[in-house]
Parts: structure tokens; C-alpha cells; sequence
């Protein structure tokens, strides 16, 4: 975002860093690509950040192909150096399911290792220096470029938002609708007379809905506050002019902790809560 | 910062890659590692097994060793044994042998010696008759020569 006389003050220069390029429906009905900030809220909802979709299915891709072509190769001999590599990933995400994890589950284990690879692929995009893409995207017309998924609050909050619904539809799946309403609505007050479990069952509802309603809020937010700080501090980091240079560096190092950290906590919680999920009361 | 559509591209977007995930990355790379695993397991018992077998065929072929040392130890004794029976036999059947031999010469001589002088004396015998008939014939009295005769040939 070029202000009029071509200089950038700190604020705007946030400012843009921490735009999404965003193609959407203005309030007159037309589609265009917002032009700052302001325009991109007013679209509302019928919006799309063209920049976090590109890059988080980049990655997804990366990770596709990246674990395609272990699975192509992946056989009982000696494997090789890279082969082995990956095999560890899948190793260390097999392990941590099956600690957390006793039912039996097609689906948790392949879904963990993708958020795991997947969440760190995308944090790991917050290393590369913050202007290098943007800069490119400039040259090429496009205005604004977030090159972190996770600093986007939608993509954070989508994911966390399908795990909710694995969250229902396994517990709907494994207790029934009626066992389901029971687990929320007979904790944490419990009683064996039915005049006192009926005069429990509201509270018990309003609080076990908000611990379940925390879960994917928490999941998502989480994910999203720490990789926006980082980003953050990367932008007003890269504002210092040459002393910068150590300071990324220093907050580079800090920062891979935070990558990995948040990648294997989203892991986590996710086979946690659904393993809740499945466990009868 | 708002929220948008692209939660929703968002959630497709992971439903479509972890169903990429579930289908062919998970169960080949899973099923390698567990065949793996089992491959591994397969071997370490292997060499346990051979290990015990080879204790095993050592101590086998110690005690085989033993035994057959044992054997040949026995055999050579048995042999040293028979040996010298035998040579003591042979001893004894050379001393009896050259006692008999010596006693069928000595007796063989002893006949010989008798026999040598019966023929002598006959012949002396033989020889005073001839010489007392030539006597005679010049002559005097038969008689007393006959008598020294006689004596002559008892003195033989």
C-alpha cells in the first residue's frame, strides 16, 4: 500500500504486511480485490484471501507429494536416507496417537499427520524474510501478500473447525445422540434423583457447552495468536534498518521453537479431544 | 482480519488433503514400517536361534571329541597290551623251541656216538677174529686162545 508521496510511515508499513490480498463482493455488489484494509472488511463474509488459499494449499501440496513419493517407495528392505526421514515423521505421529489414542481409527492417525506436516509446513513459512515475496508480488502488480496461513485467523479457525466437527460426529458416532446429550447434560452435577437431575441438566448444559465450544476456539486461536505475534515482531524487527540483522536472527531461532511447538500441539490437541470423543462416561 | 469465506476454503482444503492422507500416504508408509518391524523381529530371533545352536554343536562336538580321544587312548593301550603278549609269547616259544631242539640233537648225537661204537666194536670184534683165525691157522691149542680171545674182547 504506496501512500501519496511513495513513503511508507511504521504504521502503514504494518498495516500492509498484515493485509490479506482479498477478492470479494463489495457492498455495491461488484467483485474486485480489495484495495486496503478498510474495503476488505466491508465485503463481509463473501470474501475470500486469495493469498492464505494459495499458499496453505501450496503447501499442501508440498506435503502430498513430499509423503507420495515415501509411500511410492516405502518398502520392508533398508530404506534411504530420505526415505527414512519421513518415515520418522510418520513414526513419531504413529507413536504419539497410539499413546493418547486406544480405540481403533482409520481416520485419526493419516488426519494428525497432515495437520502436523501440514501446520509446520505453513508456520515455517514465517522464516523467510518478511519482504522477499511481498516485495515480488509488487513487482507483479499484486498489492498485498501474506505468506503465513497460520497468521490468517480464518485458516486457523477452519481447521479447528473441521476438528469440531470430527469432535461431534464421533461423539454423536460412538455414544449415540442420546448418550451425547447425556455427557452434556448429566456433568459435572450429577444426582440419582430425576427431580434433581432435571433441575441440573441447564446448568450442566450452558457449562459443558462452553468447555466444548472452547475446544476448537482454543485450538484455533492458539495457533493463530503465536504465529501473528511472531510475524509481527518479524515486521517491526525488519523496521530497525541494519540493526535488524541480529535481531532476526535471534528471533528466527526463538521462532522455530514456536513453529514446531504450535504444529505439534494442534496435533496433539486434535487426537486428544477426538480420543475424548470417542471415551464413554 | 476477518472472518470469510476462506474458512470454508480452508476446511476443504484440509478435508481434501487429509483424504489424500488416509488413501495413499498413510496405510503404504504404515504397512512398510510394520513389515519392517516384523522383518527385524524375525531376524533377531534367527540369531538367537543359531546362537543356542551353535552352543549347542560346540558342545556336542567336545564331548564327540572326548569320547573319541577316549577311544583311542583305550586302543592304544589294548595295542601296547597285545604287543607285548605277543612278543612274550614268541619269547617263550623260541626258548621252548630251541630246548627242544637242542635235547632231539643231543639225543640224535648221543645215538650216534652208541651206534658208532656197536659198529667199532663189532668191527674190532670182527677184526680179533680174523686176526686170531690167522693165528690159529699158523696154530698151537685153540682152546687158550679162544680164552684170550674172549678176554680181549671184554677189554675192548
Amino acid at each position: 500500500m504506496a501512500s501519496e508521496n511513495g513513503t511508507l510511515t511504521s504504521g502503514e508499513y504494518i498495516r500492509h504486511h498484515l493485509t490479506n490480498l482479498t477478492y470479494g463482493q463489495n457492498p455495491d455488489g461488484s467483485w474486485s480485490f480489495a484495495e486496503n484494509a478498510e474495503q476488505a472488511t466491508a465485503m463481509g463474509f463473501w470474501a475470500i484471501n486469495v493469498d492464505t488459499m494459495f499458499w496453505s494449499f501450496f503447501l499442501g501440496i508440498v506435503f502430498c507429494w513430499l509423503f507420495r513419493r515415501v509411500a511410492k517407495k516405502a518398502e520392508a528392505g533398508v530404506p534411504s536416507r530420505g526415505v527414512a526421514a519421513i518415515e520418522f515423521i510418520v513414526e513419531f505421529v504413529d507413536t504419539s496417537v497410539r499413546e493418547t489414542f486406544h480405540g481403533t481409527s482409520k481416520l485419526i492417525a493419516p488426519l494428525a499427520l497432515t495437520l502436523f506436516v501440514w501446520i509446520l509446513l505453513m508456520n515455517t513459512m514465517d522464516l523467510i524474510p518478511v519482504d522477499i515475496i511481498p516485495s515480488l508480488g509488487m513487482l507483479m502488480g499484486i498489492e498485498f501478500q501474506k505468506v503465513v496461513p497460520t497468521t490468517d485467523v480464518n485458516a486457523t479457525m477452519g481447521m479447528a473447525l473441521a476438528v469440531f466437527i470430527l469432535i461431534i460426529f464421533f461423539s454423536i458416532k460412538i455414544k449415540g445422540v442420546g448418550g451425547f446429550m447425556g455427557e452434556l447434560t448429566g456433568q459435572p452435577f450429577a444426582a440419582d434423583k430425576l427431580v434433581w437431575k432435571i433441575i441440573f441438566a441447564p446448568i450442566n448444559l450452558v457449562l459443558e457447552l462452553v468447555g466444548l465450544i472452547a475446544k476448537p476456539v482454543s485450538l484455533g486461536l492458539r495457533l493463530f495468536g503465536n504465529l501473528y505475534a511472531g510475524e509481527l515482531i518479524f515486521i517491526l524487527i525488519a523496521m530497525l534498518g541494519l540493526y535488524q540483522l541480529p535481531l532476526h536472527f535471534g528471533w528466527a531461532v526463538f521462532h522455530l521453537l514456536i513453529v514446531l511447538l504450535q504444529a505439534y500441539i494442534f496435533m496433539m490437541l486434535t487426537i486428544v479431544y477426538l480420543s475424548m470423543a470417542h471415551e464413554k462416561h | 482480519m476477518n472472518i470469510n469465506m476462506t474458512i470454508i476454503g480452508q476446511i476443504i482444503a484440509m478435508i481434501v488433503f487429509v483424504a489424500f492422507c488416509m488413501k495413499y500416504i498413510w496405510p503404504p508408509i504404515i504397512t512398510a514400517l510394520d513389515e519392517r518391524r516384523a522383518k527385524i523381529a524375525e531376524g533377531l530371533a534367527a540369531t538367537d536361534e543359531a546362537a543356542k545352536a551353535l552352543e549347542l554343536a560346540n558342545v556336542e562336538a567336545t564331548s564327540i571329541t572326548d569320547n573319541a580321544r577316549g577311544q583311542a587312548s583305550e586302543i592304544i593301550e589294548a595295542g601296547n597290551q597285545r604287543g607285548i603278549q605277543i612278543l612274550s609269547q614268541a619269547k617263550d616259544e623260541a626258548v621252548a623251541e630251541r630246548e627242544r631242539q637242542v635235547t632231539a640233537a643231543d639225543a640224535e648225537i648221543q645215538q650216534s656216538a652208541n651206534h658208532a661204537r656197536e659198529t667199532l666194536r663189532q668191527s674190532v670184534a670182527t677184526l680179533a677174529v680174523l686176526g686170531a683165525e690167522k693165528l690159529i691157522k699158523k696154530e698151537i691149542d685153540p682152546k687158550t686162545h679162544e680164552q684170550l680171545l674172549e678176554k680181549l674182547i671184554a677189554e675192548i
